[in-house]
Order: structure tokens, then sequence, then C-alpha cells
């Protein structure tokens, strides 16, 4: 009788142990196995994919062969394992006790330094596994603007808890300007004639750019930002929509920068580095403000905005900033996408767009910057690996918000803290 | 020249006169009641005082200053602190939070400092920090420091609301019914914390209340209100006999 019991309590006990030596893993471990399963990748994944009879090197974790050609899903199954699950799993575990030194090694230098080593890893892995294949760079550099843009509209929907639907349009306005400065300036082409400065100085001037297609958004936020000194709920919602509609029928109706027909031939400028940077500038300084007492007032205006006022919050400015705030960052990721995509129309900043912003972020968490993260990079790639069920993609990512919605209201990481501190601090003691 | 002067404060909701020439000065250091039945325009006073509605007409002063037309966040700011009736806390945010977020207007960094975490910022949100938890162990809600609010026992939300009017540095501490559903030995905690923050910060207080003995007990001076109207004012005494005020609590005695 208690040999039985011994053994079915065998099978827990041993999960609960990996479970623990995985929790000793600190962040650098995993960035380091990370690192190591993509230099295999890159050194075998050709030859590897030949041998397992796969028709290419798998793009997407094997999930767009797997769902063209059901009989190849044990292939793909294979390769992940052999290359992702067993080597991220190897290299963690038994460097863990190295990573852990290394990890308060680091935790005694400047946070920002840390900070900055841990990204400079993560960026390295991206940039390999982005190498392989054209498509992958491009999923990532959507992923990461997606981040941005799921970052910013947390800060009104979440953090200030209004229901804006205004930021595709904010998003255009970014995009329209960005793009206008570097065709006009910088780039020989149909629409502005002539570039008017020499276009190898381009590259340097695109952060600028940039940034005023940030303040032109900004500048746009305004129409939305101080009727919300009145209105609230149901009703910014509405002045929020017919924004978004305001900014596209406005573009449309612009002939000189292309109207319904677009604007393409942008340089591209928007590489996987320059995208990678602009993100981890967009975390870091949302993440300051929401930290901030300031920050915290957005939350308080949520709450209780009579509260707030009387506890000497001024509640005007709070929403101004967050509406100009968010607006900047989605102008700023607007004029990254038009970048990427090198074309942009009027209907790429429709409601669709909306639908996608929004389920990232009630998705991934409100209030949460991890959320947000989390919301925009699993969103993203679900519906890139469900591309090849075409229509049916479009059934089963709202079944999944459903099911969150049910199950968890506000998100699935929602109301939690970034602390960059608590992510990097090593997981072991040192004995 | 009294801290706060109200002269002659008549308010209209519509067609309604909710409150007829109010008048009210009270001197530094003063604990000052406000009675009268329900719906007689006791928080509407304080609304029109701290900004939340405008008076029809009047005048509102604070240390010879007038408050009149200014946003609540900045009369809230030059030092009149206040509690709600119906406890009005931000029901996401931590204890404290809710105490840091009263420091407010006292916070210079900005903007710049808020997006990009300078040392300026980091100094101030220090010492902010510090008195925070020096204002949560004065009002005992220490051990809940991490507690969202609402998981807070009544008793402990009023007291995180006092904490929390108090971080904005009042001169006037407004307190809106500070005992309503308390039990008997949280109103004991209350009357003692009341008088400690009017001995400690030597903060006038000027609160509004139902229970009589309560009132009573704290106030030096007294005002009756009902329907909008002063009927009665002095010590407690002599409030306690007024038969004008018997009579609005109590009834008329027409039965013999």
């Amino acid at each position: 009788m208690e040999a039985i019991d011994l053994q079915a309590d065998a099978l827990p006990s041993r999960i609960s142990r990996i479970r623990a030596a995985f929790s000793q893993v600190p962040a650098l471990g995993w960035l380091a196995g990370i690192l190591c399963t993509v230099l295999i990748e890159t050194m075998w994944g050709d030859p590897l994919s030949y041998q397992l009879y796969l028709p290419k090197l798998p793009v997407l974790f094997g999930c767009l062969i797997m769902f063209k050609q059901p009989t190849l899903i044990p292939s793909a199954l294979a390769y992940d394992i052999l290359v992702y699950l067993l080597p991220i799993a190897a290299v963690t575990l038994a460097t863990r006790k190295i990573t852990n030194a290394l990890a308060a090694q680091l935790s005694r230098l400047p946070l920002w330094l840390s900070g900055l080593i841990h990204l400079g890893l993560l960026y390295l892995a991206l940039h390999f596994w982005a190498d392989l294949s054209d498509y992958r760079e491009l999923v990532i550099k959507l992923t990461m603007i997606a981040v941005m843009l799921t970052l910013s509209i947390n800060l009104i929907n979440g953090y200030m808890g209004e229901f804006s639907c205004s930021h595709p349009g904010f998003m255009a306005l970014g995009a329209y300007a960005a793009s206008t400065i570097t065709l006009l300036f910088f780039t020989n082409d149909r629409m502005f004639g002539e570039a008017l400065m020499p276009p190898a100085l381009g590259p340097w001037f695109f952060p600028l750019a940039l940034i005023i297609g940030g303040f032109v958004a900004s500048a746009g936020a305004l129409i939305v930002a101080i009727p919300s000194f009145r209105t609230r709920g149901d009703y910014l919602a509405i002045i929020s929509l017919a924004f978004m509609f305001i900014v596209k029928s406005f573009v449309e109706n612009m002939e000189w920068i292309g109207g319904p027909r677009g604007m393409g031939s942008q340089p591209n400028w928007s590489t996987l580095p320059v995208v990678f940077v602009w993100m981890v500038i967009c975390v870091w300084v949302i993440n300051n403000f929401v930290r901030s007492i300031y920050g915290k007032a957005l939350n308080a205006v949520r709450d209780n905005e009579i509260a707030a006022d009387a506890m000497t919050v001024n509640t005007r400015k709070t929403k101004m900033v967050a509406f100009l705030l968010g607006a900047f960052w989605a102008g700023v990721a607007g004029g990254l996408f038009a970048h990427v995509m090198r074309f942009i129309n009027p209907g790429t900043f429709g409601i669709q767009r909306l639908a996608e912003i929004l389920a990232m972020v009630y998705f991934g968490g409100l209030n949460s910057v991890v959320g947000s993260i989390f919301g925009a990079v699993s969103i993203n790639l679900i519906s890139e690996m469900l591309r090849p069920l075409e229509i049916y993609k479009w059934i089963v990512i709202p079944l999944i918000l459903i099911l969150v919605m049910i199950y968890r209201p506000t998100g699935l990481i929602a109301f939690r803290e970034f602390d960059i501190k608590k992510i990097l601090q090593p997981k072991l003691d040192k004995d | 020249m009294p801290l706060l002067r109200v002269a002659d404060m008549t308010h209209y909701f519509g067609g309604l006169r909710a409150v007829h020439n109010f008048n009210l000065s009270i001197e530094p250091g003063e604990i000052r009641g406000l009675i009268g039945p329900n719906g007689a325009g006791k928080t509407t006073i304080f609304n029109l005082i701290t900004g939340i509605h405008t008076p029809t007409e009047g005048t509102v002063e604070l240390e010879g200053r007038s408050l009149l037309g200014r946003q609540p966040h900045e009369i809230a700011a030059s030092g009149l602190g206040r509690t709600f009736q119906n406890l009005l806390l931000w029901r996401h945010m931590t204890v404290m939070e809710h105490v840091k977020m009263a420091h407010y207007s006292q916070l210079t960094y900005g903007l710049v400092g808020a997006l990009f975490g300078t040392p300026r910022r980091n100094a101030e949100e220090r010492q902010v920090e510090e008195n925070t938890l020096r204002l949560m162990e004065m009002f005992d809600v220490a051990k809940y420091g991490d507690w969202i609010v609402g998981n807070l026992p009544y008793g402990a939300q009023r007291r995180v609301e006092m904490a929390r009017a108090m971080a904005t540095h009042p001169k006037v501490l407004f307190l809106d019914e500070p005992t309503a559903g308390m039990t008997p030995e949280e109103l004991v905690q209350m009357i003692a914390i009341i008088r400690q923050v009017h001995r400690d910060f030597g903060v006038a207080i000027f609160l509004i209340e139902h229970r009589l003995k309560f009132v009573m007990e704290l106030c030096q001076r007294i005002q009756t209100l009902v329907f909008g109207e002063v009927i009665a004012e002095g010590t407690p005494d002599e409030i306690q006999n007024n038969p004008k005020v018997i009579e609005a609590y109590l009834g008329k005695e027409d039965i013999h």
C-alpha cells in the first residue's frame, strides 16, 4: 500500500523538482540559453531540417508548415524539440551556477549598465534569429512596433481608464508626418521629386523625423484630450472613434500626400537595431513615468477624479499628459511602421488596426507594462502562426480573447509593476 | 485675522436654495463643528468651500486670499485638506500609494523627471516615501502599507483617508462625518486620532457630524444648520440647551 503511494507521489515531486531547478535560472541564464539555441539553429538548422524531411527551415517554430501539411507535424515538432527546447533546457540548467554568479556580479554594477548588457544579449539573439529569414525579421519588427503601440494605448485605456479608440489615428499622423519628412528631404521619389538634402544624411535625421511625427500625433491628440476634461466613459470613446475617422478621411482627401492611393517608397531605415532601440526607449520612458507619482496620478484620476482633485492632483494636466504621451509614442511607432512596410495608405489605419491594438492591450493586461509587452508579442505571434488558417484565423483569435475576458476580465498580467532590478537579480543565493 | 473666512455664502441648485447666507470664520488651531439633520446642506457647504461647486454669491477666503473660481486642486494645495462622507478612495491602489499621491502638489521634478528618472526625482520621491511611512505609522495603517485599500477593514479605510488628507499639508482639515458607520471602539480611536492630529500638526479642524456626543466632546464652537440656514451657533453647552436645536433634532412639543 505504502509503495503505491510513494510511486504516485514520485511524479508530481519530480515535476516540482524540475520547476524548482528552472526557477533558479536568472534572466541572464535564459538569455544565454536563447542565444545558444539561436546559434545552434544558425549552424545546424538547415541540415537538420533536411534530415527531418522538412521542405525548408521552419520559420515560426514550424507552425506554418504544420497547418499547411499536417503530415509534417512530427518532423516540425522534432525540429522544435531538438533545436529549441532541449538546448534551452540544457544550457540554462547546466550554466545556472555560473549565470547566477555572473548576475550577482552584474547586480553590483549600476542598473543602467547591467540593463544594457542584458539588452545587448537579447538583441544578439533576435539578430541571429532574424538573420535566417526575411519573414522572421519582418515579424520581429512588427512585433516590436506593436509593443510600442500597446504600451502607449495602455497609458490611456489602462492606467487612466478611458476607452480611447483613437490610436490608429495617432499612428497615421505619425506615419504620414515622418514619411513626408523623409521623402521630401532625403529621397528622390515621384511624389516630392528631388531630395532637398543629401540622401546620405537621411539615416541620421531619421530619429528627428520620428520625433516630429510623434509631436504631430500629440498635437492631434489635443482634439481628444480637451474634451476629456468634461466627458468620460462612453462619450469620450465615441469622440475618440470620431477622431480616428476624421484623420482617415483627412488623409484620404489630401492629394499631395497621395490621398486614398497612399504613400510609398519610403527609405528602408527601420532596420532591426533601429526599431529595437526605439522600443527599448519607449518601454523605459513609459515605465519610468507610470512608476512616478505623476504617473500614479493617472490611476487616481481613473479610480476617483473628485478625490484626486481634493488631494491636490492636477487632473487636467494629468489627462493631458496621458493623451499626449500616448499619442507621441503611437506617432513614433507609426513612423517606424511606415518605414518597415515602405507603403502606407489611409486604409492601413482603420478599424481593423484598432481591433488589433485593443486586442493586444486587453489580452495582455491593463495597467501593466509587462502585460503590454506580453499581449503585443503573443497576439502578434499567434496571428502570424495562424496565418495558414486564412479566414479562420479571425475566428480563433477572437475566441481566445473571449475566453480571456471571461476568466481574466482585466487581461492576463494586469496591475503588475515592472521592476527591472527584480527581473535581473540572481535567483540563487550564494552559499 | 481668521484663517478661513466665509461671508454671506449662498448657493442655488437650479431653483433650489441649498445654502443661504452662510458665515464662518475659523481661527488657527480651532476645532469647529457643523451639525444638522439629513439634507440640511452640510456637505454642500464643504463642496462649496473646497471648490467642487462655485457658490452663487458670497466670498471664501483662506488667509485673506479669495478661493472663488479656483480649481479644486489649487484650493487643496493652498491648504484645505478634506475627507469624504462616503469614503472616496482609489480602489485599485495600495495604502502607501494613497498617501504618496497626496504629496502631488509638493513635487517639483516635473514631467522631465517623471519620464527620465532624474536624480532629483529619486531624491524627492524618497523624501515623500519617508513622510508617507511616518504618516502611516501615525494613523495606525503602517501594517497595511502594500494592501489594496478595498481589502482593509472599514475603520482602517477611514484612517487611510485621514492620513491622505494630512499628507497634503493642510492648514484647515475638513472632516465629513469621520465616524459614519464606525463601531464604538473605532469611534473612541477616532476621537483620539483627531485630538492627536490637532495637537501634533496644529491644524484647524472643521467637521460635520451626526453623533452629537462626538461633536460635543471635540469641538469648541458648533453651528447648527437646518434647510441651508444657520439657526444656532455657540459653545457645545449653548447648542445643547438651545430650544431651536432641540426642535430641529427632536421635533416640536405640540402634543400636550
